[in-house]
């Protein structure tokens, strides 16, 4: 079987006397939705960044593509192929929505060390930059600054991103949040298509996006995973439902 | 020249007007009779250089570097002995005895900031905000200090020089020193909107707006900061072997920290993140020494003034003031 794209094994952080972290293990298998549930303060912010790099754990090993990656930073594990999106929409915001995208791209081609050309114009910077602003439905926003833009539209310029990326594996921070009604359907209308391009890794509250999307549901409550199976095996675990209910009525 | 347009029409106008000042005033004044002015538009102009400089790491790289005196001091010191050198006949370095041209200082003084920036940025660039503004004032200082204390070179009397020569332009003479000058700071506003329109721009300018977000991208902010702080240093550095040059004087005031708060003020009085905000800081950093400097010796109490003014009511600075919001693309 080939390599899992994520592979987390028995990963403990703590800060002071907090678990925050307390054991986990988890894996991200090709083609899968992998949600991630769990009340609020149950680690999965400290989880996310350990995955993707800017925090470092105590003991454990994070492996993504089979390769260990544990004592990389963020920036060579993005560049394994791993896109995150961030749960408070992390944009430069004086740059356009293009602009965003636009550096996106020069960094997937390892290209930040031009001093001379202009990126106006390069349309090797345009071309997929518009493309992945279209597929998220932001074109004809390209040149709105970030800043200006809508909380529902920042939450999709953070999609295009990591889209723009192309990258194997998506770690996506509650990519549904303060969406409403209308824009987590459309989302996960969009999800269930992504999953073809590369496994996801889900972290979300919204439990009819979970429900609909996941292949594989890890509920986590103070720091462990505590249930983890497809989505029918966590409906009928007692123990999750106790720990997303409470959090998710 | 694009952007110069492109900002948008009332800061093209406003940056055309403040060119337009720059090169005709001089000409306009040595008609008149007051050559004087010359002299005083060419130290603007020289500000304006190192505060673009300083704009580089400061503007597109939100890095407030508190010691960038140490790189227009130093630039000023190789001048400096790059010229008494040559005056001398004393060899300086491998039997060779320095040399009076201009263009070398500035390769002189480039070379040596790049070679002080290096190590200071990699070890500085490991903090940010207040320490990192700390620690480049630490080595400043310490640079500052050296030159105090080494006699071969003045020590704290400074290093008097003779004004260096230039191809084809009588550079002794007021005007052509300008020329050289004005020369050099258009250089160093092209090499700022180049940069700035780059890749290398781009993600630096990412990396001060979100680092967290340049990272998520697979990208190092602190190979992107080091360069910028590096050519920023020599840029600054040049600016150093011409002021140097106009008062043919490599003084150690020039290394002091008073020095790298005045590049700061110029940048935060005509507009940070603006192509001629530093520009325009200069002029009217100059033009408030002259005018106010004539009235009261105290003038620097309405310098005070003028940055408290634009702290609390004017963010964009001058050039903010006249062409209104920003925009960026």
């Amino acid at each position: 079987m080939a390599d899992p794209a994520l592979d987390i094994r028995d990963l403990r952080k703590s800060f002071g006397a907090l678990r925050a972290t307390d054991g986990v293990t988890l894996d991200l298998r090709p083609g899968e939705i992998h949600a991630l549930i769990g009340p609020n303060g149950a680690g999965k912010s400290t989880l996310i960044a350990q995955i993707a790099g800017g925090l470092r754990p105590d003991s454990g090993s994070v492996r993504l593509f089979g390769r260990d990656v544990t004592a990389l930073g963020a920036p060579a594990r993005a560049r394994l192929g791993l896109a995150r999106s961030f749960q408070i929409s992390s944009l430069a915001g004086e740059f356009s929505a293009l602009r965003n995208v636009m550096l996106a791209i020069q960094a997937r081609a390892g290209s930040s060390f031009r001093f001379l050309r202009p990126t106006q114009g390069d349309r090797r910077l345009t071309e997929p930059a518009m493309a992945a602003l279209a597929r998220v439905g932001l074109a004809d926003r390209a040149a709105v600054p970030a800043a200006l833009l809508s909380h529902g539209e920042r939450r999709r310029l953070e999609l295009a991103l990591a889209l723009a990326m192309e990258p194997k594996l998506f770690l996506l921070d509650e990519p549904m949040a303060g969406l409403g009604a209308e824009g987590s359907r459309e989302l996960t209308g969009f999800l269930s298509e992504l999953r073809r391009e590369a496994p996801i890794l889900l972290v979300e509250h919204d439990m009819d996006a979970v429900f609909a999307l996941a292949d594989r549901i890890s509920v986590l409550e103070a720091g462990r995973v505590i249930a983890s199976g497809s989505p029918a095996e966590i409906r009928a675990d007692a123990g999750a439902r106790r720990a997303y209910l409470g959090d998710s009525s | 020249m694009k952007s110069l347009i492109s900002a948008s029409p009332r800061e093209a106008a406003a940056n055309l007007a403040i060119l337009a000042l720059l090169i005709l005033g001089p000409w306009a004044a040595l008609s008149a009779g007051h050559p004087f002015y010359v002299t005083l538009a060419t130290k603007a102009a020289i500000l304006a250089l190192a505060a673009t400089g300083l704009h580089l790491a400061l503007g597109l790289g939100g890095l407030v570097s508190f010691g960038h005196a140490a790189f227009f001091g130093l630039g000023g010191y190789a001048a400096g002995i790059l010229a008494t050198h040559a005056g001398s006949g004393e060899a300086l370095i491998f039997g060779w005895a320095g040399s009076r041209e201009i263009l070398l200082m500035i390769c002189a003084a480039m070379g040596l900031a790049l070679l002080a920036a290096l190590p200071i940025g990699a070890i500085s660039l490991r903090t940010s905000g207040v320490y990192f503004l700390m620690i480049t004032l630490a080595f400043a200082q310490m640079i500052y200090y050296f030159a105090l204390s080494w006699p071969a070179y003045g020590g704290d009397d400074g290093l008097s020089f003779r004004r260096g020569i230039f191809p084809g332009l009588n550079s002794a003479r007021p005007l052509p020193f300008f020329w050289i000058c004005l020369g050099a700071l258009l250089i160093g506003l092209a090499i700022f909107q180049i940069l700035r329109a780059s890749r290398f721009g781009t993600a630096l300018e990412a990396t001060r707006q979100n680092p967290q977000r340049v990272e998520a991208l697979g990208i190092e902010p602190f190979g992107l900061r080091l360069t910028a702080f590096a050519l920023s240093a020599m840029m600054v550095g040049a600016a150093g072997a011409l002021f140097a040059n106009l008062n043919r004087f490599a003084s150690p005031s020039m290394l002091s920290w008073q020095m790298s708060g005045e590049l700061i003020m110029l940048i935060l009085l005509g507009g940070r993140g603006r192509l001629l905000g530093p520009t325009a800081g200069a002029l009217l950093f100059v033009a408030m020494e002259h005018v106010l400097g004539g009235w009261t010796e105290r003038w620097q109490f309405f310098l005070g003034l003028a940055v408290l003014g634009v702290a609390v009511f004017a963010r964009g600075g001058f050039l903010g003031l006249i062409a209104g919001g920003r925009r960026d693309g």
